[in-house]
This record gives C-alpha cells, sequence and structure tokens, in this order.
C-alpha cells in the first residue's frame, strides 16, 4: 500500500476557494489520498457528524481508479469544494482524463461534489432508481447544505445519472486494459445503492453498503439490507472500500460488525413486537448494547429503530 | 453527517414557520398560551370555554419525544386517567400541533363502550412546535395536556415510494391481545397500509407539489356499537396507526372502516370471543 498522505494541492485549492467566496481560511490544503492497490485511489472521509465551512462536509470515503485511457470516480464527495480537491488529486495523479463518474447513491456527503466532473464526454453513472431520489430529496439535502456550509456550498449539485443500471443488473465499464463492473442493488441501505467491482486488483468498493467506525445509517429496509449483504459476501473480494472508515479493509471480515448491528436491530424489534411494545418502547430498548461499538450512534440509532418497527409490524 | 436529521427540512416550512410565530433554538420551550396559532384554534373550536390546564395530567397526559428523530414519524401517547363510565367518560380527545400546516392534526370521538379513552399513533411535525391533547368531557368540561417538541420538516418529507393512487387499495390490519376478558378494557391496534401523502412535498425536478392523498375518518365498531373514530390528515404518519381500547361485553366483531380523500372506503373486522382468545 502506497500511502500518498498530504499530498499538497493547496495552491489550486486555494484560487479556486478565493474564486468562489473569498474564505480561504476554509480551507485545509491538505487532501489525504491512499493506493490502496494499483490504480485505486481513496480519500478517507473525516466520519463526523456535523458539516461546517472548515470540514466543507468531507465526511465520506471517495476516489477514483485510474485504467490505461481513462478514470472512474467513484463519489465526488460532500461540497463542490471537496469534488475541486479531488479532481485537482486526480491531476496530480494522472493526465489520464475522467470518462465516468458513478455515484454510490443519493447520500448528499457522497455526492454533492458532482458538478467538478462535469464536462463534455464525462458518463455520469448510477442506480436506475437515483434520478427519482435526488428528485424527491434535491430541495431539502441543498437547503440543508447552504445552512451548514454558507457560500461554500455554492455550486454543490446533485447530478442524475446520464447512464442508469436497474437493481439486480451490473453495467461493464472500460477504462482502458482495465475493467470495471458498476452493480445496483435491490432495497437495503437505501434503494438506490451501486457497487464497483475492479477485475484487475479484485477489489470490492462496496461505499455505504458497508460502514465501519461509522454506525450503519439506515435509509431503506433492515431486512433488505441484510439480504444484500448475505449476497455481496459471496463476492470473492480480496479487499473492499467501506463508505465510511478506513481507506481499505479485509473481506468480508469487514462487514462482520455492521451484519451483527442491523440483526440486532431486526430481532430486537421483531420480539419488541411480539410482545406488544410500543414503538417509543422499542426505540428506547433495542440495541443499546451496541453504543459503545460505534461513533455516531446518538444521531442516528432510534431513527432506524423508528424506521424498522414502521416497516415490520407489518410483517405476519 | 447532521444531513441525516436535516434531510427532510422543506423550505415550504419556513413561510408557514414565520405565520406561526413558533420561537427558534430557544432552551425554555415558550409560552404554550401565547401560540397566536393556539389562540386561533381555540377561539374556533372552544370559543370562550374554560379549559383547564392538567399539567400533572390527571384526566389526560400527553407523551411525546423532546426531540424527535424523524419529524415523519413522532410516536404520540395519550394517556387518560380515568374509565369510561356511563356517567363520567371523555367523549372528544383533540389533538394539535401548533406549527403544522393544519394544526388540528387529528380528532377522537370516544364512548362508554371505549372502556378508556387512550390513544396512541405517530405524527408528521414540520416545525418546533407545542403539541396539544385537549379532553372534552361528556359534561363538556376541558382539559389540557401540552409538550413542546423539537422537529423539523415531518409534513414536507418525501414518502419513501408512491403508489398509483389510481390503482391503491388501502389495507388494514387489527392486532388484538389473544386474551381478551369480557368487561375489561382491551388493548387493539389498527395499522392502515395507506401513503397518507402530505401535500407540502414538492418534486425539485418537475417543481410540483406532491398529491395530497390521506385517510379522511377511521371508526371503529364493536358488536355494532361505536368504540372509536378518528377525524384526520396527512399530520398522522404514513401508513397511520392507531392504538386504542375497547371493552368487550360478549362475543362480537371488531370492524374498522376507513375512508381517505379519494373517497376510497375499505372495512376489516377481527372476531372476538372474550375468555378464549381471539382468532
Amino acid at each position: 500500500m502506497r500511502s500518498i498522505w498530504n499530498r499538497k494541492i493547496t495552491q489550486t485549492i486555494t484560487t479556486l476557494l478565493v474564486a468562489m467566496s473569498g474564505a480561504v481560511q476554509a480551507a485545509d490544503g491538505d487532501f489525504n489520498l491512499t493506493e490502496i492497490v494499483p490504480g485505486i485511489f481513496v480519500h478517507k472521509g473525516n466520519t463526523v457528524y456535523e458539516r461546517t465551512p472548515a470540514n466543507l462536509a468531507d465526511q465520506a470515503n471517495i476516489g477514483f481508479i485510474v485504467g490505461a485511457q481513462c478514470v472512474a470516480v467513484i463519489d465526488a464527495g460532500g461540497s463542490l469544494p471537496i469534488g475541486l480537491k479531488l479532481k485537482a488529486a486526480i491531476k496530480q495523479t494522472t493526465d489520464k482524463p475522467v470518462c465516468y463518474v458513478i455515484n454510490s447513491h443519493v447520500h448528499p456527503d457522497h455526492i454533492f461534489g458532482d458538478p467538478a466532473f462535469k464536462a463534455d464526454g464525462v458518463i455520469f453513472v448510477g442506480h436506475a432508481q437515483l434520478a427519482k431520489a435526488i428528485s424527491a430529496r434535491n430541495t431539502t439535502y441543498t437547503n440543508s447544505l447552504k445552512r451548514d456550509l454558507g457560500d461554500l456550498a455554492m455550486g454543490s449539485e446533485l447530478t442524475p445519472p446520464t447512464q442508469t443500471v436497474k437493481a439486480g443488473e451490473s453495467l461493464e465499464l472500460d477504462l482502458g486494459g482495465r475493467k470495471i463492473n458498476v452493480q445496483a442493488w435491490p432495497l437495503g441501505h437505501t434503494d438506490n445503492d451501486v457497487t464497483v467491482w475492479d477485475e484487475q486488483t479484485e477489489t470490492l468498493w462496496l461505499a455505504d453498503l458497508l460502514f465501519m467506525e461509522h454506525v450503519p445509517a439506515m435509509d431503506g429496509s433492515i431486512p433488505g439490507w441484510l439480504k444484500v449483504i448475505a449476497d455481496v459476501k459471496k463476492i470473492p473480494a480480496k479487499q473492499v472500500v467501506p463508505g465510511h472508515g478506513p481507506v481499505s479493509a479485509p473481506w468480508p471480515s469487514a462487514i462482520a460488525a455492521e451484519e451483527r448491528y442491523l440483526t440486532k436491530v431486526a430481532d430486537g424489534v421483531r420480539k419488541a413486537l411480539k410482545d406488544k411494545k410500543t414503538i417509543q418502547e422499542a426505540i428506547e430498548t433495542v440495541g443499546w448494547d451496541e453504543q459503545e461499538q460505534w461513533k455516531e450512534f446518538e444521531n442516528f440509532h432510534r431513527r432506524t429503530v423508528t424506521a424498522t418497527y414502521a416497516e415490520l409490524e407489518w410483517e405476519e | 453527517m447532521n444531513w441525516f436529521r436535516s434531510m427532510f427540512v422543506c423550505s415550504a416550512a419556513l413561510s408557514l414557520l414565520a405565520m406561526a410565530g413558533v420561537a427558534f433554538g430557544a432552551d425554555l420551550p415558550p409560552d404554550a398560551e401565547k401560540s397566536e396559532v393556539w389562540q386561533k384554534v381555540r377561539k374556533s373550536y372552544f370559543e370562550d370555554r374554560v379549559i383547564i390546564n392538567d399539567a400533572d395530567g390527571k384526566v389526560v397526559a400527553l407523551k411525546a419525544p423532546t426531540r424527535a428523530e424523524d419529524a415523519a414519524t413522532v410516536p404520540i401517547q395519550i394517556k387518560t386517567g380515568l374509565s369510561q363510565t356511563r356517567d363520567r367518560y371523555i367523549q372528544k380527545l383533540y389533538l394539535f400541533i401548533d406549527a403544522n400546516p393544519s394544526p388540528v392534526a387529528a380528532i377522537f370521538t370516544f364512548t362508554p363502550e371505549s372502556g378508556r379513552a387512550d390513544i396512541d399513533t405517530r405524527v408528521r411535525i414540520e416545525a418546533y412546535s407545542h403539541l396539544r391533547a385537549v379532553a372534552e368531557m361528556n359534561d363538556g368540561k376541558l382539559y389540557m395536556s401540552t409538550h413542546y417538541i423539537k422537529a423539523s420538516g415531518g409534513c414536507s418529507a418525501a414518502n419513501g415510494t408512491l403508489p398509483d393512487y389510481a390503482d391503491f387499495k388501502p389495507k388494514l390490519k387489527f392486532k388484538v391481545d389473544p386474551n381478551v376478558e369480557k368487561g375489561q378494557p382491551t388493548l387493539a391496534q389498527l395499522l392502515i397500509n395507506h401513503p397518507n401523502a402530505s401535500p407540502l412535498v414538492r418534486d425539485q425536478i418537475s417543481n410540483l407539489y406532491q398529491q395530497a392523498y390521506y385517510v379522511r375518518t377511521v371508526n371503529v365498531s364493536y358488536g355494532g356499537k361505536l368504540i372509536m373514530t378518528a377525524d384526520v390528515d396527512f399530520s398522522i404518519s404514513e401508513n397511520p396507526n392507531f392504538r386504542f381500547y375497547f371493552m368487550p361485553q360478549g362475543e362480537g366483531e371488531l370492524r374498522a372502516e376507513v375512508l381517505d380523500t379519494r373517497d376510497v372506503k375499505v372495512e376489516s373486522f377481527i372476531k372476538i370471543t372474550p375468555g378464549s382468545g381471539s382468532t
């Protein structure tokens, strides 16, 4: 693993930020980047809950894969400034152009940086459900980014895919001597998750199908997500890239904690329903023994239990 | 990743919020009596009648979280402090949410056959708001319990998926404790599979607001006698859910009738045999 942490791209970023808003102080010129296997570069997001002008909503793991002809970006980050930092980092790494931007799912911490890569010939790839999800959430996401980043949110935009993949199907992309596979999954973490498989290095980019350190943020269905995990585990990857946590992790052991947590919530809610507990009682009792195992537990767990209860009460 | 909690915050809410005169960010909840919305609602529903502030919840207590994790699904419990008898019973329960576009979230009707006038449900809450449960006794006395909640964007939150309204038929499901005893208040739950779609959700690309489609009334009877009615709107969460009591005096059918804003009517019943469990 060749590390190129602290790659300096201060100049480019400072120039861009001055152009955008004059808020030079907001930019931390260091943009971490790790080449986890030959040709796959991952930037580690900061796994903190609060978005601020100082962190530029740099919350998710994002990065790119370099082929002989061109580059595929996987998630452009939580804001346009982060997308521009990623773009600058790519330029410092390779002279190949970006041909694909793969949006792993609708969440804004992954894809608000998209406009940094908008250019002729760049294809935006995403799940067939992604455009609909973007359409439904754009207003709320955009308003909350403006609230948190102020002027630095300017230009950040969720970008609908120009090429889509239906749930259960996959799409092969050729980067020149390097084939990658974009696979779309059914309802789980969200209803619009895709993963990326790099044949050459047997690396599986899972994005938010895999949370490490940070508690899984559920925006779909836990029973669905557990089914997806069962299928994902069959993929014989050598290493995987989680959406939050380390830049690379061993497979399949990396997903054990997430699977344990989701199973515990689903089982706990089913038992609460069987015991005729109310939704509030379930929120107060289910899964709290996991609290010490995860970052941001307080901010996500109750909501996950609420949604799971509302879903599972319809099970027979 | 604070976008997750705020993913449902909607600009449509802001002007309404201003109208509602709700204080933001204050550590102490604003004075419940001074809410402008409440003053209007109070006047139109109760005119100048005395409303007893039931802070101890002796007649009616309102339980809800202090901060809503999911403003589109906020659990609300209304607990009453008396049994429903022929001489003294709660005949109506009003649930108000000051900051919602339609502050009258629900009006429940009960009878002595209800056994208890307790209600559990889940609501959408658009902004930081006072919640109020007002109990109206059969003699006309009014009692109110309030609760201040920090929540935002519940009414403008997009449903996960929306069905094609034209083909949609709501589904009902009863859950009743199998150990039913004759003459005892018995807990029942009615689940309604329905989008209960709010008109405040805007689609960014088409720039159109979602077409409202929600449950309007719920009637529950047992053995032909009225147990509970609910007059509701989109303040009730997707897939509306009500927990309530009924008092079985013998074998009978617990029956629900639900009518929505497209005039679709669905019915469902469950047979109850006190002493031997329900079927």
